[in-house]
């Protein structure tokens, strides 16, 4: 009797899974497990920073001393301070202009990208190179090229086809600095937009210009009728990230102009900056960046809610 | 290049050179030290210091640094740690070491650093009250940044001051029939003028540059007697004085070369040594790159360096960037610290360094004015007296934490360049520079 139990006894003990694995069976324990470093991650990268810089944004904190807090006193300041006037209105006109100008260079470069030509992979992939490169190197090379003194630009017009007779001022004027910091910011941002409006391109049936062009719609047609609403969903997401990364540019702006000449090219990226580290007031700077978010989410949901979401999409009829 | 040279050969090569030079300078120093007892720092058992200072200007600065701080450990049996940091980041480093408490035992800083964070200094009185008696007293620039305001407590060591006067082509100068800058506002625009009119314009950075466009609104600020703050540090930027200096600025303008508003700390060098200019103020290190490069040597044999023009004030209002060594209280070794910053500014080791410097520094005690390197290059000697200057950023209220930022945030800068571009009037631009400025020292007035 013996004999026989104790090899059975064993099979069972082998068969009853050990703590550990019993464990990992326990559903909320793993649940807990799984989501931990992803949770734990987030809150140290991201909502820990985002608390910390709206709780200073109501803090007087500057480098070097402890803030207290002060309610609304440093957005009271902003409302009433021309310099954050002028960096909201430089803001939303270099993302509007920027972001068109992006979306139409963009779009008429992934068409053309569309097509059956020679070396097309390679093209696509030299079309990404102003994307790719650090935005601070673009941004010392267009430096040079706006440069008042050195600009390769004046040298052409100068001293090579005599067009002109003095250097090109790009930035030492508001209104030029403005438009050259927005050109930058063009040349920069179009890869993105043409490379993802391509990828979008990409998934139109074919057989949909086929059947167009039997009922002879024409060139402009086809891009009206068809690819445009086909790719509004597209165009929607990538103009939301096209819209939030210019919104927030930092780089292009600090290397290039760092906001002058006098302050008329101060982003909100920038101004919090100036005034948070450069400045020292770490609190108003918070609160300048803070000051961001209601125009980052409004910008968010017009492009979200005013492309996206189209009623033929969900099945409706379109009006 | 002399690249690659090790750190460790570089340091080797260093205390040879430091012994020679400090045996040398032993024998012929012209430095007067009256007979002080030195003061007794006792030392602490087992002590080591770490150093944070921003980086050369050239190579014998490090080295003759380094070899001063191992000459200390040899004698005192202390290590001493020195990272060298990059201008840009030395506040920055600043601030986390004196935010989290933990970091370097000292950090020579620029300027008003001190006064930022005092609360976290040991004062440095009986240091620099020996060395003050011992060599000749601290110049004006250095009191004016070591002390705390309204007080006789150092709460900073400076270490030395680089100034930004005037430099300008000799040969163009002399072809517009003139000899040198006048001191007088209309004979400075009349030869800004003539120089447009010759194709080598003058040009002053208006842009956003922290040392070059504050360089220029101080000087134009204290040239007409007017100033940011009081001597009670109430802001007195809004007044007749500075529209006078705005005034002056807006018909001086036109007359710079191009693009000067979108300037920034570089461009008036890179200009200059393009002979696209004919006038600017710099400091001392594009003299330097001018001379030590054979394809432009010939512009450094032809540039002069003059003082800012005084014009209405009483002497020529340049102020100097400061190095300004700062003792922090969580060092564990605060007498060993203290040691050590005395150490380096006796006479065996700080005239070594002064000279090894050739002029990017000048000294902040008053008998270091007889070191060699003041004779060596009569184009470099006009930087002896930079540390003997009335005028300091901020001048004339207290220095505080609000007057670094104004200028960080170049409050100043933008008000001439406002009214030089036409952006806004005097009045409108000196009364919002007032605005900003009140915000920044609303807690100091408080």
């Amino acid at each position: 009797m013996s004999v026989t139990t104790l090899p059975s006894r064993r099979i069972i003990q082998q068969r009853q899974p050990g703590w550990i694995v019993r464990l990992f069976d326990y559903k909320p324990f793993l649940i807990v497990m799984c989501l931990t470093p992803a949770i734990g991650l987030l809150a140290v990268f991201l909502t820990y920073p985002l608390g910390l810089g709206v709780w200073l944004a109501f803090t007087d904190t500057t480098i070097g001393k402890r803030g207290v807090f002060i309610g609304f006193e440093n957005f009271q300041y902003l409302v009433t301070d021309p310099l954050w006037w002028n960096a909201v209105f430089y803001s939303v006109f270099y993302t509007a202009i920027a972001t068109i100008g992006k979306f139409a260079l963009g779009f008429y470069l992934a068409l053309l990208l569309n097509n059956h030509f020679r070396f097309k992979s390679l093209l696509r992939a030299i079309i990404l190179l102003p994307w790719i490169v650090p935005t601070v190197l673009s941004a010392l090379a267009f430096w040079w090229i706006y440069d008042p003194q050195f600009s390769i630009i004046s040298y052409l017009l100068v001293d090579v086809l005599h067009i002109r007779t003095t250097n090109i001022d790009f930035l030492g004027t508001p209104w030029a600095a403005r438009f050259s910091l927005i050109a930058a910011n063009i040349w920069r941002g179009i890869p993105f937009v043409a490379i993802s409006l391509l990828a979008g391109l990409q998934t139109i049936s074919p057989s949909l210009y086929e059947a167009a062009m039997l009922d002879g719609a024409s060139a402009w047609q086809r891009f009206r009728f068809i690819t445009f609403p086909m790719m509004l969903p597209i165009l929607a997401i990538v103009m939301t990230f096209s819209i939030i990364f210019t919104f927030t540019d930092f780089q292009l702006v600090y290397a290039i102009t760092r906001g002058g000449p006098v302050n008329s090219t101060h982003l909100l990226a920038t101004l919090a900056f100036q005034r948070g580290i450069a400045g020292g007031e770490l609190g108003e700077g918070a609160a300048i960046a803070v000051s961001m978010i209601p125009f980052l989410v409004f910008a968010t949901l017009f492009s979200y809610f005013g492309l996206a979401r189209r009623k033929w999409q969900q099945g409706e009829a379109n009006d | 290049m002399k690249n690659d040279i090790t750190r460790r050969d570089a340091l080797a090569l260093g205390v040879s050179a430091a012994a020679l030079a400090a045996t040398g300078a032993s024998a012929q120093s012209a430095i007067k030290a009256a007979d002080v007892p030195a003061p007794k720092f006792a030392i602490e058992k087992g002590a080591s210091l770490r150093m944070l200072r921003p980086v050369r200007f050239v190579q014998a600065d490090e080295d003759v640094f380094r070899a001063n701080c191992a000459k200390f450990t040899k004698e005192t049996g202390v290590e001493v740690k020195v990272d060298f940091v990059g201008w840009e980041d030395i506040n920055q480093q600043t601030a986390v070491t004196s935010n989290s408490g933990a970091g370097p035992d000292i950090i020579i800083g620029f300027s008003d650093a001190p006064h930022i964070y005092v609360d976290k200094l040991v004062e440095l009185t009986d240091v620099a009250d020996y060395l003050g008696k011992k060599y000749g007293g601290w110049q004006n620039l250095a009191k004016a940044y070591g002390k705390k305001a309204k007080s006789d407590a150092w709460i900073g060591l400076p270490f030395g001051a680089t100034a930004g006067p005037l430099i300008y082509r000799k040969s163009i100068l002399k072809s517009v029939g003139f000899d040198k800058a006048p001191e007088d506002l209309a004979g400075f625009l009349d030869l800004c003028q003539k120089l447009q009119k010759a194709g080598k314009p003058a040009g002053f950075a208006l842009g956003n540059a922290v040392g070059d466009g504050n360089g220029f609104a101080d000087w134009m600020l204290w040239s007409h007697n007017a100033s940011l703050l009081d001597e009670e540090g109430n802001v007195t930027i809004n007044s007749k004085e500075t529209i006078a200096a705005l005034n002056y600025v807006k018909q001086l303008y036109p007359t710079f070369i191009a693009g000067t508003p979108s300037w920034n700390d570089v461009s008036n060098n890179r200009a200059y040594s393009s002979q696209e200019i004919a006038l600017t103020a710099n400091g001392v290190s594009l003299y330097f790159s001018l001379k030590n490069d054979p394809a432009t040597k010939a512009i450094a044999e032809d540039s002069e360096h003059q003082l800012l023009p005084k014009f209405l004030a009483p002497i020529s209002p340049m102020s100097g960037l400061t190095l300004n060594a700062m003792l922090f209280k969580h060092s564990q070794y605060p007498n060993a610290s203290k040691a050590l910053l005395t150490y380096l500014m006796e006479k065996d080791q700080y005239e070594p360094w002064l000279n090894a410097n050739s002029g990017y520094w000048s000294q902040p005690l008053g008998s270091y004015a007889d070191a060699k390197v003041w004779t060596e290059d009569p184009k470099v000697a006009i930087f002896k007296n930079t540390m003997n200057s009335n005028y300091y950023a901020g001048y004339k209220g207290p220095i505080s934490t609000a007057t670094g930022a104004v200028r960080a945030d170049y409050v100043t800068v933008q008000m001439f360049a406002a009214v030089a571009t036409g952006a806004s009037t005097p009045e409108a631009a000196a009364a919002e520079a007032e605005q900003r400025a009140k915000r920044y020292f609303r807690r100091q007035t408080r």
